[in-house]
């Protein structure tokens, strides 16, 4: 073989330039800052409510906090269960009416509307996010509170009126994730039961929405972790009595909207229980995140075979 | 080259009957003036190169085509000599009748047991025969051996080949009359392809199989009659080239486009 030429020099691999390869460390840098300011974010904030909250559980004892059944901070009385029962009803009674509003609206957005029609009534969805709770509230308290109260022998300040604006609230959450859902089916599985002879309902229900229900759960689970957050329109329509109520239209109130009340006064041990009660609260919220990984496992598990 | 020792009778009798079909996606002509009569228990193959319209063709049988927005055939189509898109035809009532299998096997995700059990339990089949129907119709998709012990597992465990059965099975279930097989063989292992060959064989005693298929020997060696269809033309509509017995494709074309294709000269 004849000897090779030498390479010319414009042909030589050209080395990374110094400029280009600082930027790349800076970018990524910048990137895991962004982050880490997220994640220090919850840190500090659960470190904060931890420490401010603690000395609830230490001094009231945990269990008399956590199960007292009288919210009574002026003669030093803090037990938190009608807090805990006023936001479970509240949460509940908004799902029981929210999620078959909510499902019926993802189905129809992926298996019925024509693409002009969910063209329209997505965005529509979307928007109720957008809207401000305390417009929610404004509509409860103008709108609803005086219907409920024409139907009960209240005021209408109470679980009802909350459940009625709780459950348009968390419509989109829920309708939007469980749509997601519905058109991650892979559309041979809807092909396959049309060609089993199955109606558009059949396949609905007996297929798809077996396929998406681990997605709809947690469209679901978000959807609560919304209707425990929420405060201002719950705050405004509740009636705010930190006690058991005696119906679903009396007047309750909830952990959020009992430490908004509050908390422009108390102090001292009044103060150390509010936080407690924020604790509470971001245990919950921690384990509706827990619960959607959890399920989101188990739909991986049962992909891949077991 | 047929599995089958005996060959169809000239005079077996036509299940399915298309008189002068066009179809139409919209404003595209996708075929034109299709007219074929497919033999009752016996297996009939459409070849023909990519995106000639045979999937389309088939899916006029079951009507699947309903479901595509601006879809519409023009023509005739009998099933046992009733027309399938007179009006009043209920498409539910003859997918029952006219099964499907689809290229990507497509299992439920739920257990095998419910897959099979869908069908029947659409019809309202009673909980107590369902045990039998499933045991049965997995034995003649010959998956019972291997499915006996995870009746419970999901079907999406199953190996592709192993899917592509359940989904016969599942189809089975409904003992349909007609099965349609959309290039079922493409997207699985050649063991698996062999034992689907094999299924074929042995179903075809008892129903109707039409089988899309792009592999010109598995046309050959489990198809009794093949039909060819072409586009000749980007644009144009598709048309049945020619319909005859495999042997007679295969050996002594009577169209010279029909030639060129099973000789691999274009397609
Ligand atoms: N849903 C559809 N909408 C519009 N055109 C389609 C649709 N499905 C198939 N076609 C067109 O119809 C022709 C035939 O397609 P197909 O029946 O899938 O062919 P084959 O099965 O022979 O490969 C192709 O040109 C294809 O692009
Ligand atoms: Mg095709």
């Amino acid at each position: 073989m004849a000897s090779l030429p030498s390479i010319p020099t414009e042909n030589k691999l050209r080395l990374v330039s110094r400029a280009t390869h600082l930027k790349e460390i800076g970018l990524k840098n910048l990137f895991l800052v962004c982050a880490c300011v997220a994640v220090a974010g919850v840190l500090l904030i659960f470190a904060f409510v931890g420490l401010r909250g603690w000395p609830a559980f230490a001094e009231v004892g945990p269990w008399s906090f956590l199960s007292g059944t009288e919210w009574n901070p002026t003669d030093g009385i803090f037990g938190i269960l009608p807090l805990i029962w006023g936001t479970v009803v509240v949460m509940l009674g908004a799902l029981v009416i929210g999620t078959p509003l909510a499902v019926g609206t993802a189905v129809f957005l992926s298996e019925i509307a024509t693409p002009r029609v969910r063209a329209i009534v997505r965005p529509a969805v979307e928007l109720l996010a957008g809207i401000p709770s305390v417009i929610y509230g404004f509509f409860g308290l103008i709108i609803l509170r005086p219907i409920v109260a024409n139907f009960t022998d209240g005021l209408g300040f109470g679980a009802v009126t909350a459940w009625f604006i709780l459950a348009i609230m968390i419509v989109p959450t829920i309708a939007t994730l469980s749509e997601d859902a519905l058109r991650s089916v892979p559309p041979g599985i809807r092909e396959a039961s049309y060609a089993m002879g199955a109606t558009t309902w059949q396949t609905i229900y007996k297929v798809l929405i077996p396929a998406a229900k681990i997605g709809i759960i947690d469209a679901i689970i978000l959807g609560m972790g919304r209707a425990i957050g929420e405060t201002m329109a719950v705050l405004m329509v509740v009636g705010n009595a930190p006690v058991f109520p005696e119906s679903i239209a009396a007047p309750i109130a909830t952990l959020t909207t009992q430490i908004v009340m509050d908390m422009p006064y108390a102090a001292g041990m009044h103060r150390t229980a509010l936080f407690g009660m924020a604790i509470v609260l971001f245990l919950a919220s921690m384990g509706l995140v827990a619960l959607v990984r959890l399920m989101s496992r188990f739909q991986t598990s049962i992909e891949s075979g077991r | 080259m047929s599995y089958r020792s005996t060959p169809v009778p000239d005079d077996a009798l036509e299940k399915i009957t298309v008189k002068g079909l066009d179809f139409f996606y919209g404003d595209f002509h996708a075929l034109t003036d299709i007219t074929v009569g497919i033999k009752e228990k016996a297996v009939t193959a459409f070849i023909g190169p990519s995106g000639c319209g045979k999937s389309t063709f088939l899916r006029c049988f079951n009507r699947m085509n309903d479901l595509i927005p601006g879809a519409r055939a023009e023509g005739r189509i009998t099933l046992d000599g009733q027309d399938i898109y007179a009006a009043g035809v209920d498409p539910v009532d003859l997918r029952r009748r006219i099964g499907m299998i689809f290229q990507q096997p497509n299992p439920f995700p739920m257990s095998i047991y419910d897959n099979v059990a869908f069908g029947p339990r659409l019809q309202g089949v009673k909980k107590a025969d369902l045990d039998k129907i499933v045991q049965t119709s997995l034995e003649r998709a010959n998956l019972w051996k291997e499915t006996k012990d995870i009746l419970g597992r999901n079907g999406l465990a199953l190996s592709g080949g192993q899917q592509q059965r359940l989904c016969i099975a599942r189809v089975l279930a409904v003992e349909p009359e007609v099965m349609l097989m959309d290039e079922p063989c493409s997207a699985i292992d050649p063991t698996s392809v062999q034992k689907i060959e094999d299924l074929m064989a042995e179903l075809k005693d008892r129903i109707t199989i039409v089988i899309v298929t792009h592999n010109m020997q598995q046309a050959a060696r489990v198809s009794d009659f093949t039909a060819f269809f072409l586009q000749e033309m980007a644009g144009e509509p598709a048309v049945l080239v020619e319909y005859d017995r495999t042997a007679n494709i295969f050996t002594s074309p009577k169209d010279r486009r029909t030639e060129d294709y099973i000789t691999g000269r274009f397609g």
